[in-house]
């Protein structure tokens, strides 16, 4: 007896069938597409992350005052005893393995231009800020070294302020815009990083950092001693290898410049990104295992939907089975039948579920900011589950059916 | 009424010449399709033994038209299962057209069920949402002819049955009695030796009941094909020319019938369909 007979016969029973058939390729396609989709939307998430930590600049390390926490729930703590100039230039001097160091200060400020104002942090950096940060100006140009010597009047823009001040289409260079009621000169607007869980990274302001300490924010920007405060030292280590050595060195430095005993914590914070990015992955991985979740438990719901139909459908199909029996089927005959049945159902099943989870991962990619990532082992997991299921509920019933005698198969209730 | 043995003569002439191996006399030579001796089939249930089967002998020729009768309950669906290969005895020996069926395997027995029997069902047992003719062609397509032979068969079998216009009607849009004949059709498409038919009749009005005794008496009459059939009408029995009765498992009468009532009614008769059947299945 030929295969394709079988095949044809599975062929028309389908057909003859199609509800059915319709909802156990729907439970298959359901399980896949879930599958496909939440484990691309995790793991799109976690690069996302990687690379918006990553775009802050190659093998960058930021100190900043008080201790961080690390993982998730974490936050500054203890006496927060701020960074100074002098803090700054030592790390600068005596750090090995660095390309470079920079330092900047922070604070709040209202912005005004004509009618228009807006509230975001104004940043006092230095010269080589561009070259640490990766980060420059789209309009005009950013601080440079004459800015800083001469404590000049100008800011470079970030494109929220932009859009807050200034009309659509109106040119920002050259014009006088009031920071804390100061006069500043606009000499550029810097590139649009856009916004993530990191908040708007367009809202945002650099001016020279000596304008910021002595001309803006005047007490605000000393210490106790007089001093002149920096909110964060950048370093940029040689490379990634050397990152935790640089780590150490400056912590080993700032501890004894501020003298803390060595039973003590640090009262500062030297962070890479490397480690950054770990503890915002340790927070994304648990989003990547509960989505992961998710997607278990659709496959499961879409195997129990197999499942179900083939069960219920199974005193129809053991009568079937029965009746062929009786008119001559082989035992064989009937396996091949209803094998070529679920391998066909779980096939169709799962491409259509392919061709869901991609078209999920599409449009998510289309209004998110992250690009879902389609894993191979997501397909073959999710497709290969789901198939399992498709022919062991499809197989089982009917291998059980074949072995009866016809009269058995055909009184079954 | 038209005495049998003339309507049988008239359609010999039409369709005797094609007819396998011997003519279809009445006392059909001693070859024995069927071999029973002592058939027994008991069930258990807890510790209560019901012998549905009980020591049953019977054999029946090539060509015989038979009935076989008893109150519900007394084993005649069990003795037909049997016969049919659809089940198997607690004890005894069964030998089907000289083989002997139990050394038969799975296989064997599926080829048996498939080539040498037609199996009618009370309740049709016909595939849903699946048109006549593709009932009809499914034992065909076990059998291994290819798909155009087994078209042209079912169609001739549908032909046979009356049922030539209803090839593409599923089951769901057909009579009772035409169901029934479909899977008449479905019975006979594989030219078997023998027809088993349990209560073929047993769903039906009196009307369709007739006709599908008009087809078993021209079946057995101008093809040869042995039909054994169980009704629990004793009118139905009178088709026949011989009536065994069973009863507890046991049989307890085996008479033969000399005035049998014929069932198909004159006009029924000339269309030489059952000639086109012998060609398709040559
Ligand atoms: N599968 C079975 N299990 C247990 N008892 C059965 C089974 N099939 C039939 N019987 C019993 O065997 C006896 C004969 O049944 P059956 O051959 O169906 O009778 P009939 O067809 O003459 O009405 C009944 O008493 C019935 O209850
Ligand atoms: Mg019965």
């Amino acid at each position: 007896m030929l295969l394709r007979e079988l095949i044809k016969l599975a062929l028309n029973t389908l057909a003859a069938n199609k509800t059915r058939a319709f909802l156990t390729m729907l439970g298959i396609s359901i399980g896949v597409g879930a599958v496909i989709a939440l484990m691309s939307i995790g793991t799109g998430v976690q690069a996302y992350v990687t690379q918006q930590f990553a775009s802050a600049g190659a093998n960058l390390i930021g100190v900043v005052p008080g201790r961080i926490q690390r993982g998730p729930g974490g936050g500054a703590f203890g006496s927060q005893a701020p960074l100074t100039m002098a803090d700054y230039r030592a790390v600068a001097a005596n750090t090995p393995n660095i390309v470079d160091a920079s330092a900047d200060f922070s604070r709040p400020a209202v912005f005004a231009y004509a009618n228009n104002t807006s509230e975001v942090n104004v940043t006092g950096i230095l010269a080589n800020f561009s070259a640490i940060r990766n980060w420059n100006a789209r309009l005009g140009r950013t601080i440079d070294e004459a800015d800083v010597t001469g404590r000049s009047r100008v800011v470079a823009l970030g494109q929220t302020v932009v859009n807050d001040l200034f009309e659509p289409g109106e040119d920002p260079l050259d014009k006088i815009v009031r920071i804390n009621n100061v006069p500043f000169r606009v000499i550029g607007v810097m590139e649009s990083k856009g916004s993530s869980f990191l908040g708007d990274q367009d809202a945002v302001a650099f001016i020279p950092l000596t304008t910021a300490q002595e001309r803006l924010f005047g007490q605000q920007a000393q210490s106790v001693n007089g001093e002149r405060i920096v909110s964060t030292i950048y370093v940029q280590a040689a490379n990634k290898d050397v990152t935790p050595a640089v780590i150490s060195s400056i912590d080993a430095l700032l501890r004894e410049r501020r003298r803390i005993p060595a039973d003590e914590p640090s009262d500062f914070s030297a962070l890479s990104q490397d480690e950054l990015i770990n503890t915002f992955g340790a927070v994304t991985g648990v989003l990547t295992v509960f989505l992961g979740a998710i997607a278990a438990i659709s496959l499961l719901v879409g195997g129990i939907g197999i499942m179900n139909i083939m069960l219920v459908s199974v005193t129809e199909r053991t009568r079937e089975i029965g009746l062929r029996k009786a008119i001559g089927a082989k035992p064989s005959a009937i396996l091949t039948q209803f094998l070529t049945e679920a391998v066909f159902l779980s096939l169709i099943g799962g491409l259509v579920g392919i061709g869901i989870g991609l078209g999920i991962a599409f449009v998510v990619s289309q209004v998110a900011d992250f690009q879902p990532v389609v894993q191979a082992g997501a397909i073959v997991l999710a497709v290969g589950f789901s198939v399992a299921v498709g022919l062991f509920f499809g197989i089982y019933p009917a291998r059980r059916a074949a072995r009866l005698n016809p009269i058995d198969a055909l009184r079954f209730e | 009424m038209v005495s049998l043995k003339h309507s049988t003569n008239g359609l010999l002439h039409v369709a005797a010449p094609q007819a396998n191996g011997q003519p279809p006399t009445r006392d059909a030579g001693s070859t024995a399709v069927i071999e029973a001796h002592d058939i027994a089939k008991i069930y258990r249930i807890g510790d209560i033994e019901v012998r549905a089967l009980d020591g049953v002998d019977v054999t029946i020729h090539r060509g015989e038209l038979t009935a076989i009768m008893g109150p519900s309950g007394s084993g005649k669906s069990t003795l037909m299962n049997i016969l049919g290969c659809l089940d198997q005895p607690t004890r005894g020996s069964y030998k089907l057209d000289g083989v002997d069926v139990e050394k038969l395997n799975d296989n064997q027995l599926a080829t048996i069920r498939n080539k040498k029997i037609g199996f009618v069902f009370q309740s049709f047992n016909l595939l849903r949402r699946t048109s006549a003719i593709d009932n009809v062609e499914q034992p065909l397509i076990y059998a291994g002819v290819a798909p155009r032979e087994r078209r042209e068969r079912a169609k001739a079998a549908l032909e046979a049955v009356g049922l030539g216009n209803r090839l593409k009607h599923h089951a769901n849009e057909l009579s009772g009695g035409q169901q029934q004949r479909v899977a008449i059709a479905r019975a006979l498409v594989t030219n078997p030796a023998i027809i088993l038919a349990d209560e073929p009749t047993g769903n039906l009005d009196s009307k369709s009941g007739a006709e599908i005794m008009c087809l078993f008496q021209r079946l057995n009459e101008e093809k040869g094909i042995t039909v054994i059939f169980v009704t629990h009408d004793p009118r139905i029995a009178q088709h026949t020319r011989r009536v065994i009765r069973i009863a507890d498992g046991k049989i307890i009468g085996d008479d033969p019938i000399t005035d049998p009532i014929v069932a198909c009614p004159d006009k029924a008769l000339p269309d030489p369909i059952l000639e086109k059947l012998e060609h398709a299945a040559a």
